[in-house]
This record gives structure tokens, C-alpha cells and sequence, in this order.
């Protein structure tokens, strides 16, 4: 403990990760002093949480080399980490709910008295800490009784009870509203003065530049920036995110709140969306009263980071939420419309987990080139097998799905493939709206390049496009208006030509969410 | 003296179910459905009385009974945690395994397809009510003391909290070093344990063992649990309560009443309601069943 | 989920004709493998535990397993009492079969056995006397169908309502069911001094021997075409149907299928209670083809090896008539070499077959699925 201060308190090197064909993380590094607050950010999927689960002992690394405190630590379980002082608290919360607040802090290293669990000594322990830490949760509710923000100070509750000196912290704010954001900066602050160490992952640049010292940026699962949060702006970090050249900010023009109806000079509006509210089970609402509208021929994005309603939105939009308001497509009122018959009145739906809802895995791909329409390929009550590998043998053609056999599962396709089948079967069928949720997550460039230019082909034959992605450069490719979502609300709506990741990505962030 | 003499019966029905249920519950809520307690409870009545047999000890009995429903739920525990076998496969083909056998073993150990020769059990001297009977039988205590040990160990020691972490979360409970699986073997190991003794109860009380003695008793028991919403002290008082039901058919048997069949079918029907939800919906630990996803 | 990605090393790059044409072959290799080891590992197993049994009683294993053979497929009479009882194991296996394709687990096929069966008596002694088997048909299929199929909708639809977990609802409602059965038998419809119905008035279903004479004393008759006939439709509405598109989608990915515009409760009841049909359409085998009414406890055990027949027949309809043939056979064959050894033998080796099939299905997925996963990596 004496050289403490000769050693970072975090040094990774070299950390590789995957996940069957998927890499987290490729060469990441990191390094953190003792007591700092470092601010680990980059874009969804930049590989952070991997990178700090390994860390704190949840994941194996495939490869690289751990030092905490100067000691070689690489390869250690979850129990030597807590051991060591390293404590994490996770995006989902790893809380029992129906145990009490002390009974979770204390789960795992209990105190006993006798054989007998201690509950009085417990629930001292955490008022205690509650009393140094200004972390203060009733000891003796239960979890599930909590609010959000008290469900989060259990957690840290938890890793500072088990004498965590390395605070990692994975997305602390998602859900946390604005006066508990700065409660928990007071805490960290403190903590951090008494020589605690915190990694903070976040993508909202607004955070970083108020609480951290240190900035590591990460890229594609690899390591591409480190600063000192002094003198960095928020251009610089976005920019290092994002991995191009952004321009400086300018003045933010943009056109605020909801139904600006700016249709790009097409006289009828296709789908009309008024006050659509959708229940989300954190917040009241997680979709909050929206209202928007969609021109034939135009392909309308939100942009905002993962997790402020656009999942609720799409899917209360395709019917597999329920929702309150209205929804007109083409002068028809479809809320209270089942999927089907959405479907059949024209709504087509790219499902942002292609793995859960887009596919079924394990049917073959002309079998999945029909699901949702099944019912228009039947003679009687069978399914028409010969007009399923017609349909499936054009569609793969014309969409160049690999391998070309229409009877493979699902299965056996690559990712950027099995998204080739979604796409071709939403487009192929007919539509005048189409819900793009992600449209080309977790898919080679080459299938990026052809999904952009079937989207781009939708809007060029007058369908309406509501295109929901997280990543910015893709909206901003693709969309004539752009919506910018935060917190269940548009907190902004730009035509194309005001829109730019200087402008919005303070937005997606809520940096300027009060201005 | 009715009211005793109910009373004393309506205990003597329930120990064991009070032994499954505690062993069940202890199971359930570590995520392991307590679909087996019948196997176990099977399993368990044999061995007391083979043991007891060639020894002629009731207490070796009892241990013995103790062992065959270790092993057995042991053997529950390996196909579901280690091989993640469907729990629901596994348990009925646990209490199939322990029908056959039992049968099998009274074959070849007593030649006899229907029941072992007679043991004789805990010596206990009858008297008017059935009471004096019952508190010389050492298995009542500790049918009484299970489930009551049973709510102990759950909610007053570090075992029973992580149980309850594990059944509950098993994904946090590991996240803070608990050991999910040996909390999960030792939870179910338990239970096959606390089963066995009920199936001695019936054995040693009955001084012999018949083939398929068990009739159902380990799917009361699980229906206790349920009924009693996963909490020791209500699946005691559901226990209980079935126990009566069936005491007081016993007692109006002949008097054409209510036909005995529709007695039968009060405590499932009252865990089917219980499930539906209708009084107070019954939520089950959440990770039940799921070692197969983890 | 990870796999090992060093298993089966990878030469060049085939063109992509031919990767397509190979991973297409190893795909389904890998399907078929995944479908046909489990069982035989069972198998093997069970022979293990057969012998130790055998030899703890003191017999030699190959005398005993001779025999067995003989006394179910080395003889006409053996040969009708294995498909007498595969008839009925295939309605049961099939019911839970389906029940699992749509992700569901129908543990009450014992009891929706019996209520087909009892419905169908009750039907059969209703009926006035000298109609033709074949006229009353369609009638008895819609009893023994009504009779099942209410048992299984009733957790089918305290599932699709309320959430209510079918596992236990169907455990519990076999005994409700099986004690209202009892009752109504012993109570109310009894011929005096038994514990049956009267028998059917007209409909009887003629034996296997009065086709083919040695099969002369096996209770085998015409309802193992029925069995057959539903095998092939349960096959069609599961493989060649929107429905049972649909059905399958549910069992295997409810969000996807959802999202597919399924209603996931209503499929739920439909599976639940189309499941409770078929175990319902078993009770014929007895009441039509062997005794003519309904007794108390007349196939005991059918429907619980019913999960074993549909699990080891991996929920296919063809496997399914197989597996009803295997567990048949092994349970004839108990009585065939009762004289050697016990037959409760048997008993312990049907359990120890479901358990290795229970316990060896998710490991030798988890090994295909990580060889070829490693392989179509590379």
C-alpha cells in the first residue's frame, strides 16, 4: 500500500477480448492514477464495459496483461478483485430485490454472530457508511421498494463496503434523473478526496468534462485517445469518439420540440404521430407524449444515445407495445392495431435485435424470408413451400444474401447476411412505411453500403422512413430531418442541413437539455 | 377429546408433508424446482426400512433414509446444475428412477412385489387420543423442527441469504463471489435429506415398506410450498391445513357427506387458485427452473 | 454461449458454391447428429445399468436381454402386446411432443388420457346398440378429443391469462382430474361389484387377430392406425402448416414470433389444449380396442412415459412412433424376462433413459454447436 502512489492504481495493456465472432475489445489499454475520477468513454459498442469487466474479474481477457496497484493481477475472478478493493457497479443493477438494502450489502461477506447472520450489525454498517459517504438508503427496506436512484447507492454502497479503494462505475447516469446526476457527482468527488480511485464509462460528454480529471477514449474496442480533462472540449472528445474531424462549434440553430411538420415539400404527410405515450418500466413514461409526422419520400432519424425510448417508440409503432395517442398511416388510425394488421396496412419493421425478434434462428432462411407474412403464403391452410422458394431464390439474388441455399438456418449466416434477410424481407413486402431500428448494427462495411442504399431506394419510391440508430454518422447520412431523442422527448427536430455531430451530439447527451 | 384426537391425527398426516415442504422450499428457493420431493421421499421410507431391517435400529433407519435421499437428489442436482438438464425432465424421471427402484431392491432383497417384511420402527405405546403416540416418535420432533430450522436457516443465517440471492439473482449473487452452484447442490442435497426423513416417517410409522407408499405425498408437499407463496412458516400452516382436510375425511368417512375424492383435490385445487392468481398472486423465485440458461 | 474456436483447424477457402453446399451438408449433419446422439447415449447407458442390475440378481446380462427380445419381437403375441402399448405411448408422446414444440410442458397427459378415454365410454354406453364401427368413429374421436382436450386447455388458458406456470397447473390437475374420474366411476357409473363402466353399446374396434391369427390373445387392434394417422397429421400441421409455422416459432423464439404477428397467448391455450386432445384420443386404444369401457387406472404410467417417449423421439413425429415402439418393447419385455429377473428392471431403465437424454441433449448441442461454430469461423 506505501508505493501506492509509484504505481497507477489501473494499468491494462494489450487487452484482447471476443465473444465467438465478435470483438470487444483489440489492444485496449488503460491507465489510471490513484485517486483520480477517469472518465472512460466512446460510442455504444466501443467495447468499455468488456474492457472494465475484465477488470473487475467477471470476464476472462483472451489476451494482455492487468496490473492494479503495481501487482500482476491478470486473469483474477470476481472474489480476488473485491478482495483487492475493486468494486463495479454495473448498467443493470446486480441487486436481489426482494432482499433488504443491508442483506444486499452485505451479501457475499456477511457478518454472523455465531452461526447466525447478523442483521443488526449490518444495518449499522450501512447507515455508518451511509453517514460517511452521504449515500443515505433505509437499511432495512427492500430493494425492490427502491427508487432508481437509491437502487444505484446500494450498488456503490455494496463495493465500498467491501473496502473498494477502485471505483468503476458503468454508465451511472442512464437512469438517473438531473438533481440525483448531481448528488452522485458529490459523491464521487468525496470519495475521490479521500484518496478513492473512480472509472467513470460514459458516452454523454457533458458528464466527462464536469466530474472527470482524466480522459481515456475508446474506438472499436481499441484505445485511440488520453487526456487531461483540462483544456479538452467537448468537440475534441466527440471528435476522438467518433474517430473523424468535427467541425467547431457553431451557433446551435435548431428548431425545438415536436411537430414542426417540416414535411420536405411533399404536400401529404404519410404517417401522422400524436401524443404517442408509451409506459417504460424505470420512468413514468418512456415515451413521452410525441407527436411527429413523416412525409412520403423522406426518411426522418432520431438520433440520441440507446436507452431514451427509441426501442419503446419503434415498437409501439409496430404494435408490439402498447401505447396511447394516435397513429395515422395514410389517413388510417392504427393504434389498438394488432402487428398483422399493421403489417398488412403497410407497415414494415427492421427490428433492432435481429438475433431475439428478427429472425428465428433456427429457421431456414426461406422460412425466414417470410415471417410476418406467413399468412400470405399459404394454399389453404398449408404453407405454399414452392412459392417460399421462389420468393426466398429472387429475394436472395436480389439482395445477395451468402450462402445462396434457401434451405441453410438461419443460423449458419453471417451477421451482416442474416441482416440481409430482415432487410430484403421488409422491403420486399409492400409497405409505405418503414420502422429502420439499427438497421445495420453489428454488419460488415459491404452490408452497411447496401442496406444505406435500399433505404435511400425506399425514399426514393415515396415510402415513408423512420430511421432509429445509434450511430450519429449513419443518421446523419442517411436523413432529410432529424430528431434528436433524449429522455423519451425530442429534444430537438433539424432539417439535414443544420444538423451536425457538434450540434447534436451535446444533444443526444442532454448537455443542453435545460438551455 | 374429539378435538385431541383430531388434532393428533391431523399432526400425524402432516409431518410428513412438513419434511417435503421444508426440504421443497429450500430447493424452490434456491431456483431448483422440488419436482422430485416424491422420489425422495420414496427413496427414503425404503431405505429406513432395509436399514432398519439389518440392523434393527430405527435410527439407523432414519440415517439411512437421510443417505437415499442425498443421493438421489444429489443425482437431481448433477443433471440439472452441472449438465443443465431440464429441471422439469430430470424431476420426474428422478421419481420414476425411485419407483423402480424400490421395486426392484424389494425383489431382490425380500422377494416380494408389494412390501417389506415388518420392522419395528420407534417403540411407541398408544393411548386414547393419539398425542402420547406422536411425542415418543422421535421423527415428529423433527418433522416440527425441519420446517422450523428450515425458515431459520433461510432467513437467519449467511446460507439461507445466499440461497435466497441465488434462487432470486443468481447473476448478482455471483457477481459479489457467492458460489451459485455449491450454494444450489448443498440447497437441493438438503431437501433430498429433509424428504428421505418424511418418507421414513411413513415407513417406520407404518412398520413396513408397500410399494408406491408415498401416493402423491411429495406433490401435496410441493403444492404446500406453493400455496404457502415459497415461505416456510405458510407452507407449515398449508401443510397443516391439507393434513385436516384430509383428517376430517377420514372422520366423515361413511357418513356420505362430501365424497372422499373431492378432499383429495383441495390442496391442488387451492394451488391451481393460488397460481391463477384469484387470492393473491403466488410469485415464485424468479430464477426457478432456469439452470438451463445460465 | 462461447465456443471453442481451436476445434477442427481450417484448410483454404473452398469457392463459395462449394462452402455453401458444405455448410448446408454439415448443417445438417450437425441437426441430425444432435437429434440421434442423445438417445443413443441413453441407450448404451441403459444397457450399462441393465447389466449391473442383471448381474446384482445374480443372471447373465446376454440370457436376459435374449429373452427380452423374444418375448416382444420374436413372437406374434409379444410382437401385438409391444404395438398394443406403443398405440397408446404414441398418443401420449405425440400430445407432449407438440406441447414442447410450442415451448410448453404438458405434464397432464395422464390425466387427459383417462378423461378421453372415460368420455369415450361414456359416449359408447350412450349409443344405441348395432351401429357400425365405422359410423360411430368421428363420434368417439370428438369424445375422447373433448375429453382430453378440456383438461389441456385449462392450463392452457391459466397460462395464456395469468401467467400461471403449466408445469404445475397440469401436475395438480392430474390429480383433480384422475380423483373426479374416480369418483364419477365409483359413484355413479359403475357396473356393481367393479370398478368399470358398463361396456360400449356399439363402436368396439376390431383386434389385430381377427386380421392376422397369430397375433391371437394380443389386445393390438385397429387404433394403432388411428395412432399412425395422427402421427402423420400432428407431423403435417406441425412441418407443412401456417399455424404450426407458427406454433414452432413461439416454442422456439416468442419475441420473434411476436414479432411475426403471432399472438404467443393464443397459441399457447391452442398447443395446450391440442396436446390435452391427442393424450384424450389414447384412451381409445383401451376403450374401443381392448376392453370396451373405461376402468380406473387403465393405462397408469402412459402418460408420464409419454415425456419420456417425446423426448427421446426429440419431439419429431417419426421419432416419436419409434420411441413409443422402444418403450413398449421394454416394457413388454419386463414381463418377458420376469422369470430371470424382476421385471421393475425395466422401471428403472425407462427412468435412466429419460435422464440421459434429459442430461446428454444440452451437452452434445453445446459440443456440435461449438465445433461448428469453430469451423464455419476458420
Amino acid at each position: 500500500m506505501a508505493d501506492n502512489s509509484r504505481h497507477p492504481a489501473i494499468l491494462l495493456e494489450a487487452i484482447d477480448k471476443s465473444f465467438g465472432p465478435v470483438t470487444a475489445n483489440r489492444g485496449a489499454d488503460l491507465s489510471v492514477a490513484t485517486g483520480e475520477i477517469h472518465a472512460l468513454v466512446g460510442e455504444n459498442g466501443a467495447g468499455k464495459s468488456t474492457l472494465m469487466r475484465i477488470l473487475s474479474g467477471m470476464y476472462a481477457a483472451d489476451a494482455g496483461t492487468m496490473e492494479v496497484n503495481g501487482r500482476d493481477v491478470s486473469g483474477w475472478t470476481t472474489a480476488a478483485a473485491i478482495a483487492a478493493g475493486v468494486g463495479m457497479v454495473h448498467q443493470h443493477f446486480m441487486l436481489v430485490p426482494t432482499l433488504t438494502v443491508a442483506e444486499n450489502v452485505v451479501l457475499g461477506c456477511e457478518l454472523t454472530r455465531g452461526v447466525m447472520l447478523d442483521r443488526v450489525a449490518a444495518e449499522d454498517a450501512v447507515r455508518a457508511l451511509s453517514e460517511r459517504t452521504g449515500l443515505i438508503v433505509p437499511p432495512d427496506r427492500l430493494v425492490a421498494e427502491l427508487s432508481v436512484g437509491e437502487a444505484q447507492r446500494v450498488e456503490i454502497l455494496k463495493t465500498l463496503y467491501r473496502g473498494a479503494k477502485i471505483l468503476i462505475l458503468d454508465e451511472p447516469t442512464a437512469v438517473l434523473s438531473p438533481p440525483e446526476v448531481q448528488e452522485l457527482w458529490q459523491v464521487l468527488r468525496s470519495l475521490r478526496d479521500d484518496g478513492g480511485t473512480i472509472v467513470l464509462i460514459t458516452h454523454k460528454l457533458d458528464e466527462v468534462i464536469e466530474v472527470s480529471d482524466t480522459i481515456t477514449v475508446m474506438r472499436h474496442g481499441r484505445t485511440v485517445a488520453r487526456m487531461a480533462t483540462r483544456g479538452s472540449t467537448p468537440q475534441a472528445i466527440a471528435c476522438a469518439m467518433v474517430g473523424r474531424e468535427v467541425a467547431l462549434a457553431g451557433d446551435a440553430e435548431y428548431v425545438r420540440g415536436g411537430s414542426s411538420g417540416q414535411a420536405s415539400g411533399a404536400p401529404s404527410l404519410l404517417l401522422e404521430v400524436r401524443d404517442l405515450t408509451v409506459a417504460g418500466a424505470r420512468r413514468a413514461a418512456a415515451v413521452d407524449a410525441l407527436s411527429f409526422d413523416i412525409a412520403p419520400g423522406e426518411i426522418f432519424g432520431i438520433a440520441g444515445v440507446e436507452g431514451n425510448g427509441q426501442t419503446e417508440l419503434v415498437e409501439a409503432l409496430a404494435g408490439l407495445r402498447r401505447g396511447t395517442g394516435s397513429i395515422v398511416l395514410a389517413g388510417r388510425e392504427l393504434i389498438g392495431a394488432s402487428v398483422r394488421e399493421r403489417g398488412d396496412a403497410g407497415v414494415s419493421h427492421i427490428p433492432e435485435d435481429r438475433h431475439e425478434r428478427g429472425l428465428v434462428l433456427d429457421y431456414s432462411v426461406a422460412e425466414n424470408l417470410i415471417l410476418g407474412q406467413q399468412h400470405r403464403f399459404v394454399r389453404g391452410a398449408t404453407l405454399d413451400t414452392r412459392r417460399v422458394l421462389e420468393h426466398a431464390r429472387s429475394l436472395i439474388e436480389a439482395y445477395d444474401i451468402r450462402p445462396t441455399d434457401p434451405e441453410l438456418p438461419a443460423r449458419a449466416l453471417s451477421g451482416g447476411n442474416q441482416q440481409k434477410i430482415v432487410v430484403a424481407r421488409e422491403m420486399a413486402r409492400d409497405f409505405t412505411v418503414l420502422l429502420a431500428s439499427q438497421p445495420t448494427r453489428g454488419v460488415d462495411v459491404g452490408a452497411i453500403e447496401f442496406i444505406h442504399a435500399r433505404l435511400r431506394e425506399a425514399k426514393a419510391q415515396g415510402k415513408a422512413v423512420l430511421l432509429v440508430s445509434a450511430d450519429l454518422a449513419e443518421v446523419l447520412a442517411l436523413s432529410d430531418r432529424i430528431a434528436v431523442m433524449y429522455g423519451g422527448r425530442f429534444v430537438a427536430v433539424l432539417p439535414r442541413d443544420k444538423a451536425t455531430p457538434d450540434i447534436i451530439g451535446p444533444l443526444m447527451t442532454g448537455a443542453e437539455r435545460a438551455a | 377429546m374429539i378435538l385431541l384426537a383430531f388434532l393428533a391425527q391431523t399432526l400425524r398426516i402432516a409431518i410428513p408433508y412438513l419434511f417435503a415442504a421444508a426440504g421443497g422450499t429450500l430447493s424452490e428457493r434456491a431456483g431448483l424446482i422440488a419436482l422430485a420431493l416424491e422420489g425422495y421421499m420414496l427413496g427414503g421410507a425404503f431405505c429406513a426400512v432395509v436399514a432398519s431391517h439389518y440392523t434393527e435400529s430405527a435410527w439407523i433407519g432414519m440415517l439411512a433414509a437421510v443417505g437415499g435421499g442425498a443421493a438421489l437428489s444429489l443425482l437431481y442436482a448433477v443433471c440439472t446444475i452441472r449438465f443443465r438438464a431440464d429441471q422439469v425432465v430430470v424431476g420426474i424421471a428422478i421419481n420414476l428412477l425411485a419407483i423402480g427402484l424400490t421395486r426392484f431392491f424389494l425383489r431382490l432383497l425380500f422377494d416380494s412385489s408389494s412390501n417389506s417384511p415388518r420392522v419395528a420402527g420407534f417403540q411407541v405405546e398408544g393411548s386414547g387420543t393419539g398425542f402420547g403416540a406422536l411425542v415418543q416418535n422421535p421423527l415428529v420432533w423433527m418433522g416440527v423442527l425441519g420446517i422450523v430450522g428450515v425458515a431459520w436457516l433461510l432467513y437467519r443465517t449467511p446460507f439461507g441469504l445466499r440461497v435466497r440471492a441465488v434462487g432470486e439473482h443468481p447473476i448478482a449473487a455471483a457477481s459479489v463471489g457467492v458460489p451459485v452452484a455449491r450454494v444450489r447442490y448443498i440447497a437441493v442435497a438438503l431437501s433430498g435429506m429433509l424428504a428421505g426423513l418424511g418418507g421414513a416417517y411413513l415407513s417406520l410409522d407404518q412398520h413396513q415398506f408397500t410399494d408406491g407408499m408415498t401416493a402423491g405425498r411429495g406433490f401435496i408437499a410441493l403444492a404446500a410450498i406453493i400455496f404457502g407463496r415459497w415461505d416456510p412458516k405458510r407452507a407449515a400452516l398449508a401443510c397443516l391445513l391439507f393434513a385436516a382436510a384430509e383428517t376430517l375425511q377420514i372422520r366423515l368417512q361413511g357418513t356420505q357427506a362430501l365424497p372422499s375424492q373431492f378432499v383429495e383435490m383441495i390442496p391442488y385445487v387451492l394451488t391451481i387458485v393460488a397460481l391463477a392468481g384469484v387470492v393473491g398472486r403466488a410469485v415464485a423465485p424468479t430464477a426457478l427452473g432456469r439452470t438451463t440458461t445460465e | 454461449m462461447t465456443s471453442d474456436p481451436t476445434l477442427h483447424p481450417v484448410g483454404e477457402a473452398p469457392s463459395a458454391a462449394t462452402t455453401a453446399s458444405i455448410e448446408k451438408r454439415a448443417s445438417r449433419r450437425v441437426a441430425f447428429e444432435e437429434a440421434v446422439l442423445p438417445p443413443l447415449v441413453a441407450l448404451v447407458l441403459a444397457a450399462v445399468v441393465g447389466d449391473v442390475l442383471i448381474l446384482s440378481f445374480g443372471q447373465s446380462p446376454s440370457a436376459v436381454y435374449r429373452l427380452l427380445l423374444d418375448g416382444t419381437w420374436g413372437n406374434a403375441y409379444g410382437f401385438g402386446q409391444v404395438l398394443y402399448k406403443a398405440t397408446t405411448l404414441t398418443f401420449t408422446g405425440l400430445a407432449v411432443g407438440l406441447s414442447l414444440r410450442a415451448g410448453l410442458f404438458n405434464i397432464g397427459a395422464e390425466s387427459q388420457l383417462a378423461a378421453g378415454g372415460f368420455a369415450a365410454a361414456m359416449v359408447g354406453v350412450l349409443l344405441p346398440a348395432g351401429i357400425p364401427a365405422l359410423v360411430c368413429l368421428p363420434i368417439f374421436l370428438l369424445a375422447a378429443g373433448l375429453g382430453g382436450g378440456v383438461v389441456g386447455a385449462i392450463p392452457g388458458v391459466l397460462k395464456a391469462r395469468f401467467g400461471a406456470h403449466e408445469v404445475i397447473v397440469t401436475i395438480m390437475l392430474n390429480f383433480i382430474v384422475l380423483a373426479l374420474l374416480n369418483y364419477l366411476v365409483s359413484a355413479k357409473f359403475h357396473v356393481p361389484d367393479t370398478l368399470h363402466t358398463p361396456e360400449l353399446a356399439s363402436g368396439a374396434l376390431p383386434r389385430l387377430s381377427d386380421f392376422l391369427e397369430p397375433f391371437h390373445g394380443s389386445a393390438a387392434n385397429l387404433t394403432i392406425l388411428l395412432a399412425i394417422a395422427t402421427a402423420i397429421a400432428v407431423g403435417w400441421y406441425l412441418f407443412r402448416t401456417r399455424r404450426g409455422f407458427e406454433l414452432r416459432a413461439v416454442g422456439m423464439q416468442p419475441a420473434a414470433a411476436e414479432y411475426a404477428g403471432v399472438s404467443v397467448a393464443g397459441v399457447t391455450w391452442r398447443a395446450l389444449a391440442a396436446s390435452g386432445a391427442i393424450a384424450g384420443l389414447g384412451g381409445l386404444n383401451y376403450v374401443l380396442g381392448y376392453k370396451h369401457y373405461y376402468e380406473e387406472g387403465f393405462a397408469t404410467g402412459a402418460g408420464f412415459l409419454g415425456i419420456a417417449v417425446a423426448l427421446v423421439g426429440r419431439g419429431h413425429p417419426i421419432g416419436i412412433c419409434v420411441a413409443a415402439l422402444l418403450f413398449a418393447t421394454l416394457s413388454q419385455g419386463g414381463l418377458a424376462v420376469n422369470a430371470l429377473v424382476p421385471k421393475q428392471m425395466v422401471d428403472v431403465l425407462q427412468a435412466v433413459v429419460i435422464l440421459a437424454v434429459a442430461t446428454s441433449v444440452p451437452e452434445v448441442r453445446r459440443l456440435l454447436r461449438g465445433a461448428r461454430a469453430g469451423a464455419s469461423r476458420g
